[in-house]
């Protein structure tokens, strides 16, 4: 999976209220929450996103709650990847369950400005901002996590050993 | 090498003598919980994989306590899903309205979650059971899911900080500040991953409901649980209310932990966390200027009856301030029932505050006392996050139940000790 996206940056400690706030989870229409993703970190950002689009954030993004509607809100949006310093416990697990593309990447959150365009190889880790040619690598998945993606989300790897064992 | 409680569950549950740090490992779990927020999503999921039964209808845990009693005509449908489901399926503990509690007060109170177990919840504050002995963790909705099929969840092992509290605990200090000044201490992400592990002869004479309060918070510092090793507090909770065998786990002398973290809480005050994060924490003597609208004494973190006892204490045969409007919401029935018996309901409604049946509500910004532009207020409960008791320019200030009655009679943050 390759990306190539206009960046949107976030500070530390995006929690997910501010990526979906609670007020809207009274439905889980993707399409609806797409329409309030990122809203409280900043209100025009459904408005602009456009797809294949990147977030790019400081450490601890998505702390707080379990609500699987964040990564979903971001997956609808049309985001195509969030690279971060470091994610928050439930919402590395719930991208990894869902199919959102994450990477962990210190060192491209610090290079990589709003606006910058970036390329992404997902299966190699590799992050490339076009603007300067600068080139990152983020640290790769585990082998269980990576086949969990690989399988297109948990859903798909349960049902196949299930189907496995019946 | 030994291993810590947190090891020595998850070895157990995924079949092993010895499980490390970092390891990956599948694990039977003993019970699945999800409410009415995060199961309507898991229930969608559910239905993907194509199995007909549950794996087991005693073992998954539904409550519908967010936006409960139903706020809106959506929070109305999603809970008819839950309801649906439940029936179909035959779910033993599906909580309607009128039984309903808080789910993380609910299912210790019920007997529902042991000493020794492995839960996991579609819901952050799962992590409150650590407080009986137990391995409890949040998840998401996806993880429910497959878990109502299989009865299983994969985990990685966690490292453990181990958090030792010694001293005299002094007059208004509770578990709701010893967890502020921990997160406080090393920030909303010092336990990302971790196993938080409380410990101490400040932990070992600490109640109960004290403890829950800890290990509720433990998610606030990134914690992937807070655990208490189980004793004769543990037990004497657990006695009457558990429904089946339990087991009790201690960590070993010589178990691994990735650092000790050591805190004499003698000298410690009542503290409040300011907006926006948990981890932004001062004494409550420091944030006397605060003047607030409204003051909440409830949720999975401060809703039991320890928390109204305390309330009730100070309120006595006071008025609230008249500018504050002061909203008290018993964790669930039992403890609204507990507080009737014992006059606290009619205090609180005598000082002016409403009482309200048991519900998530505000803590989450959903109902039942939710902040406009500008508003500030004082809660028991357990993020400070932007927006998050209703419009994006209030503000939450998080402290104990203590606090939150002297501030409600003041209109100001107050010290209890100024009441």
């Amino acid at each position: 999976m390759k990306f190539t996206g206009k960046v949107y940056k976030f500070g530390a400690d995006i929690d997910t209220d501010a990526i979906i706030p609670a007020r809207y989870l009274n439905t889980f229409d993707p399409a609806e929450l797409a329409k309030h993703c990122m809203e409280d970190a900043d209100p025009e950002f459904p408005k602009k996103v456009k797809k294949g689009d990147i977030i790019v954030a400081d450490k601890n993004f998505g702390c707080g709650s379990s609500r699987e509607h964040a990564p979903i809100a971001i997956k609808a949006a049309g985001v195509s990847c969030v690279i971060a310093k470091s994610f928050a416990r439930i919402f590395y697990r719930n991208s990894i369950n869902i199919g959102l593309p994450i990477l962990e990447c210190p060192e491209a959150v610090d290079a990589i400005n709003e606006g910058d365009e970036i390329e992404v190889d997902f299966a190699t880790g590799k992050i490339k901002n076009l603007r300067t040619g600068e080139e990152f690598k983020a640290s790769p998945f585990p082998p269980f996590m990576q086949e969990i993606m690989d399988k297109g989300g948990l859903i798909n790897y349960v049902k196949a050993k299930i189907e496995k064992n019946a | 090498m030994g291993m810590t409680i947190t090891q020595k569950i998850l070895a157990k549950h995924a079949g092993k003598d010895y499980v490390e740090p970092g390891e990956l490992i599948n694990c039977k779990v003993d019970v699945v919980l999800g409410n009415d927020v995060t199961s309507p999503v898991a229930i969608a999921e559910f239905e993907k994989l194509g199995v007909e039964k549950v794996f087991d209808r005693d073992r998954i845990m539904l409550v519908p306590d967010h936006f409960t009693p139903n706020k809106d005509i959506k929070s109305a449908e999603q809970c008819k899903i839950v309801r649906e489901f439940a029936r179909k399926h035959g779910i033993t503990n599906y909580f309607e309205i009128g039984k309903m509690g808080i789910e993380h007060c609910l299912l210790p109170e019920q007997g529902l979650v042991l000493p020794g177990d492995v839960v996991i919840g579609a819901d952050s504050h799962t992590c409150t059971y650590g407080a009986l002995g137990a391995f409890a963790t949040g998840v998401g909705s996806t993880d429910m899911a497959a878990a109502m099929a299989t009865g299983e969840a994969w985990f990685k092992v966690p490292e453990t900080i181990k958090f030792v509290y010694y001293g005299k605990l002094p007059e208004w200090v509770s578990g709701k500040d010893l967890i502020l000044h921990t997160i406080g201490d090393i920030g909303v992400d010092g336990a990302r991953y971790m196993a938080m592990e409380f410990t101490g002869e400040v932990i070992r004479n600490l109640s109960m409901d004290n403890r829950f309060t800890m290990a509720n918070m433990a998610i606030e510092a990134g914690g992937k649980n807070g655990i208490i090793e189980p004793d004769e507090i543990t037990l004497s909770y657990v006695k009457g209310r558990a429904k089946r065998d339990f087991v009790l786990y201690k960590s070993d002398e010589d178990a691994p932990y990735f650092e000790i973290r050591e805190y004499d809480v003698s000298k410690l005050e009542p503290l409040v966390a300011f907006p926006h994060l948990p981890e932004n924490v001062r004494p409550v003597s420091e944030a006397t200027h605060v003047l607030i609208d409204q003051v909440v004494i409830g949720s999975c973190t401060n809703g039991r009856i320890e928390d109204l006892e305390i309330a009730a204490r100070i309120m006595q045969g006071k008025k609230v301030h008249p500018e504050v409007r002061v909203i008290i919401i018993p964790g669930t029935q039992e403890i609204y029932l507990e507080a009737m018996k014992r006059g606290y309901i009619q205090i609180f409604i005598e000082a002016g505050a409403a009482v309200s049946t048991p519900t998530c509500g505000p803590c989450l910004g959903g109902h039942m006392g939710i902040l406009a532009k500008g508003e500030k207020a004082l809660a028991t409960t357990n993020r400070n996050f932007v927006g998050r008791m209703g419009h994006p320019e209030s503000e939450v200030y998080l402290a104990s139940p203590a606090v939150a009655a002297a501030s409600a009679l003041k209109g100001r943050i107050t010290p209890p000790w100024e009441v």
